[in-house]
């Protein structure tokens, strides 16, 4: 056996590097960079447990319960921990080697039997990581078995989803548990007569606290019965007082189990409750309403309109007030925006009401950018931007990742980027703001606690963006540019 | 004589964890009862068990193999591309998430970002080989000063009975780069222990001796193992070594670069400050080529004296005459820090619960402070790590192994600890309770720790913790 002469350790020149660091910027990179089939790079979408997860947290003492690797249930918790700077306790039954050959049902049976008598909680909500999903885990049966065998009390709720990570994101993983749980909470209570004058309302996949207070304070002025559905404004804003507590807020369950009767369900997120409304469509009493996300005025009015026509309630003037001031905010701040381009990516239903709210300022969304999405999201996207000239040549980028990105704001570029903290890579190579909105927000403090639905959002949105252009006029300008008032 | 702590005993250390585990069911109290113990200083090994399956549904704060292999081993090293091979969850939960810093150029000469196969439906029905071999070529082409390509396999790779070694293997001909493989799927083992493990053993197989330094050498050849540069760690560490006068030919893995490291077995020393996730290939260098190890401690002025003694030790005295003198010169300003920071600190008491090496490395710069350890324990240690510990803390103090957040909040709860050192997941639990905390895996966005520099941040950053008037504004007045 010959044996090739061993390599001496290489080091990468500076030209090199200088010439790849140019080429990367060129339209040539970013033809072979879009010419990717297999590998993605950095992606702007994490897995459906996640989301199964944040369901679970926004119900009153509920454990998140994760079945099969440990590891998983460490990432969710890890993710949720640094966004919100809060505790996401959460259990997993911790599948290992022997639970690949055998299935996992001796460690549901132990986890749960563990978990209820630790932590003491009303319900569960298992969700399932890869493992168990790959190698066929029955958990329907195992479930049933557990309550028979005594694991956890017969009438223990326990309601579950499937949520393997390679189908879908997050969002889907926030549908399927969000459906399940609904689904197992108001079997059996709906009651006959007509629907009780309450509305049940389900924000969607959205990791800013302040908008489910957002959402609750508006329904009050309206005066209108609700339940707020996966509820994590006190789960993941909780307070600081010297006791730790383990359910600190959530949907009551009660609550959630009359919900079927109640006269209507709104959902404010079309594409992470489609299984949910369809469900809710089928067997809730009342009827069933996909808005979308109140970001901006448009998408705010349409919300007070509906809960109005709901109601038969007229727009409180508390609300109309609110809406007056906002416009005045816009219309005050409009040119230090106007004709502004920007690069945003997100969720489906964040996108949709972010860039409502841009074409209403006058700002061009020229990149919006969905990691995962499907036709049907990009036609509606579409659609949108062709409601407005700010929206003409604006482009539509689904199942494209922020390295795509990065190759587009080279070659097409733009003044400001919005969405996550993962973006902040992109905003420092091309030196162009990063808004943050979206999820997750790991490098800066208390975003989360702005709301950013509803006319009082739409000041806050406004706000940041126009603020962070003029810091930067003042940082940037000459002496003789320099001035007191902007 | 071993130390003491006022109030610590082991008779209520005893009585604490035999109260606390009573709580469990039966089952889980047996299985938890070997991995908590009063600890005895004068033992030859730890009587706590450790590296033992995860108990379901405790709330263990543990991580799995992946995170082992990319989160510690792999994901520092700058100048790879390491692919998160399977769905898009891990890779997108451990991207930049771990604070082990880089130099270069991101996106051009080191590659801190996330890429992945995002595996899809048809991926787990027809394997995903095919699809690492045209993402291996991709990521090559459009990350040219790549320097190798590691494939980290994630639940399902494993489960669908894929063979990335055969992928990697004919990659790395066709590229004439070093593509790795590592089968660190995060069912495997019981927590992160064994992705640290398999990821040495990939470095074993695939890496090391493949690699030659281009200079050459000297008896002053050293590599620094177990450092992960979080915070810039490796930045505060190597300095001291050059001092000495000692050539650190490379970093394991922080700020690593693959080329160095795949040239290590020429180096004269290795010096080792993670044992848990390093000693493996500290071993295998010993065995193959002869190369001597030796564990050292980095945090605390007095630790770090003692570790550069040690060092040189096993050198000339050239050698040792620098290293006298690195103490000496860096010795004042660490004792200023000392008696700023002591009179803040002094009796203060402070539980610990982190990883593999900071649970007892990390106690003796407490001490330089005037901070006493009442509690410590890893998540993913094995026996040699406990039986490391136990001299390092005092007698009857708490030793907790895979800690449940259950048990934890009691025992903290009773110990009543001035500070509690841990990690994410625990941080907000013990801050609602009022409690002062900080983040001893990132050091809390802050760091280095490690040196005589790390110190100083060290020193700031615990009496921040443990002094900051925001503690008083807990308890309302109404």
């Amino acid at each position: 056996m010959t044996e090739n002469a061993v390599k001496k350790v290489y080091r990468t020149t500076p030209e090199e590097v200088d010439k790849v660091r140019k080429w990367i910027l060129t339209e040539d990179y970013k033809e072979k960079n879009f010419a990717r089939e297999a590998l993605v790079v950095n992606p702007a979408h994490a897995c459906q447990p996640l989301g199964a997860e944040m369901v679970a947290h926004g119900f009153k003492d509920t454990l998140p319960f994760v079945h099969g690797s440990q590891g998983c249930a460490s990432y969710f918790r890890s993710t949720f921990n640094r966004h919100f700077r809060e505790p996401a306790p959460t259990v997993a039954d911790a599948m290992t080697e022997d639970g690949a050959v055998f299935g996992g049902q001796n460690n549901l049976f132990e986890g749960l039997e563990n978990a209820y008598t630790l932590y003491k909680p009303k319900m569960m909500a298992v969700f399932t990581t890869c493992m168990p999903e790959v190698i066929g885990d029955d958990l329907t049966a195992f479930i049933r078995n557990a309550k028979s065998a005594g694991h956890v009390p017969e009438d223990f709720p326990l309601p579950y989803a499937n949520t393997p990570s390679f189908n879908g994101t997050h969002i889907n993983g926030y549908d399927s548990m969000l459906k399940s749980i609904l689904e197992y909470l108001t079997e059996g209570k709906k009651k006959d007569g007509a629907p009780k004058e309450s509305l049940n309302l389900i924000p969607g996949f959205d990791g800013n606290t302040a908008n489910y207070r957002e959402y609750k304070r508006i329904l009050e002025a309206f005066g209108i019965p609700y339940t707020l559905m996966a509820d994590i404004s006190d789960s993941f804003d909780s307070v600081c007082d010297g006791t730790y507590r383990l359910y600190p807020g959530g949907t009551p369950l009660e609550d959630a189990a009359d919900s079927i009767n109640a006269k209507a369900t709104i959902s404010l997120q079309k594409y992470s409750t489609i299984q949910t409304m369809r469900m809710v469509k089928d067997t809730f009493a009342g009827s069933a309403e996909v808005m979308p996300m109140p970001i901006g005025i448009k998408n705010t009015d349409a919300f007070l309109m509906k809960l109005s026509e709901l109601f038969g309630k007229p727009i409180p003037e508390e609300l109309k007030a609110e809406r007056g001031r906002a416009v005045d905010a816009m219309t005050d701040g409009h040119q230090y925006v106007h004709g502004k381009k920007f690069a945003v990516y997100g969720d489906p239903d964040y996108l949709l009401g972010l860039v409502s709210f841009m074409l209403e300022m006058g700002m061009i969304p020229w990149h919006v950018l969905c990691s995962r999405s499907n036709r049907k999201f990009e036609k509606e996207m579409k659609a949108l931007l062709e409601t407005s000239e700010f929206g003409t040549g604006c482009n539509v980028w689904i199942n494209r990742d922020l390295w795509h990105l990065h190759s587009l704001l080279a070659t097409d570029p733009v003044d400001g980027i919005i969405g996550d903290t993962h973006g902040k890579y992109l905003a420092r190579d091309h030196k162009i703001p990063l808004f943050r909105v979206g999820f997750p927000i790991i490098d800066r403090i208390n975003l989360h606690r702005t709301p950013l639905i509803g006319y009082n959002g739409a000041v806050n949105l406004l706000s940041m963006i126009a603020n962070k252009f003029l810091d930067i006029v003042d940082d940037t300008s000459d002496d003789q540019w320099f001035e007191m008032m902007r | 004589m071993s130390k003491t702590i006022e109030g610590i005993t082991t008779e209520r250390s005893e009585k604490l964890i035999t109260e606390t585990l009573n709580e469990m069911p039966e089952k889980a109290q047996k299985k938890r009862r070997p991995h908590v113990g009063a600890n005895e200083p004068e033992a030859e090994t730890c009587a706590v068990k450790s590296n033992r399956k995860t108990i379901p549904g405790v709330m263990s704060a543990r991580g799995c193999a992946y995170a082992g292999a990319k989160g510690v081993v792999w994901g520092p090293i700058r100048d790879m591309v390491h692919v998160s091979h399977g769905p898009i969850g891990c890779g997108f939960y451990s991207w930049g998430t771990r604070r082990n810093l880089v130099q270069g150029v991101p996106g051009v000469t080191s590659f801190a970002m996330d890429f992945t196969s995002d595996f899809q439906e048809r991926d787990i029905v027809y394997g995903g080989d095919k699809k690492l071999e045209k993402l291996i070529g991709e990521a090559d082409q459009l990350f040219p000063l790549n320097h190798g390509i590691s494939v980290l396999s994630e639940c399902p790779v494993g489960l669908i009975g894929d063979d990335i070694n055969a992928v990697t293997k004919k990659m790395e001909q066709e590229l004439g780069k070093l593509v790795v493989p590592c089968n660190c799927e995060g069912f495997r083992g019981v927590s992160q222990s064994l992705g640290h493990h398999i990821s040495n053993d990939s470095i074993r197989d695939f890496v090391i001796g493949k690699r030659e330094f281009e200079e050459p050498s000297s008896p002053y050849d050293v590599a620094l193992i177990g450092d992960y540069n979080i915070g810039g760690d490796v930045w505060a560490a190597k300095p001291i070594l050059e001092e000495m006068g000692l050539n650190v030919k490379a970093t394991w893995t922080g700020d690593g670069a693959i080329e160095e490291i795949a040239a290590t077995h020429q180096v004269k020393l290795n010096l080792i400050h993670c044992y848990r996730s390093m000693n493996y290939m500290c071993k295998v260098m010993e065995e193959k080529w002869g190369i001597p190890w030796v564990e050292y401690n980095f945090f605390g002025p007095t630790k770090i004296a003692e570790s550069i003694r040690k060092i040189a030790a096993l050198f000339d005295e050239s050698i040792q005459e620098k290293a006298e003198a690195v103490i000496a010169k860096y010795t004042p300003g660490a004792q200023a820090v000392i008696d700023r920071y002591r009179p803040r600190l002094e009796g203060k008491t402070a539980m610990l619960f982190v990883g593999g090496l900071r649970p007892r490395h990390t106690v003796g710069a407490y001490e330089d402070l005037g901070i006493q350890i009442t509690g410590t324990g890893y998540e993913f240690a094995h026996q040699d790590d406990y039986d490391r510990t136990s001299a390092e803390m005092a007698k009857g103090t708490l030793i907790y192994d895979d800690v449940s957040e259950f048990e934890f909040e009691r025992y903290v709860e009773e110990l009543k600890p001035d500070l509690v050192g841990s990690g994410i997941k625990e941080k907000y639990v013990f801050q609602k309770a009022g409690i002062p905390f900080r983040q001893m895996h990132s050091w809390d966005y802050s760091g280095p720790y490690h040196g005589y520099t790390g110190f100083e941040i060290f020193a700031r950053d615990i009496d921040m913790a443990i002094n900051s008037p925001t503690w008083k504004l807990v308890k309302s007045p109404f």
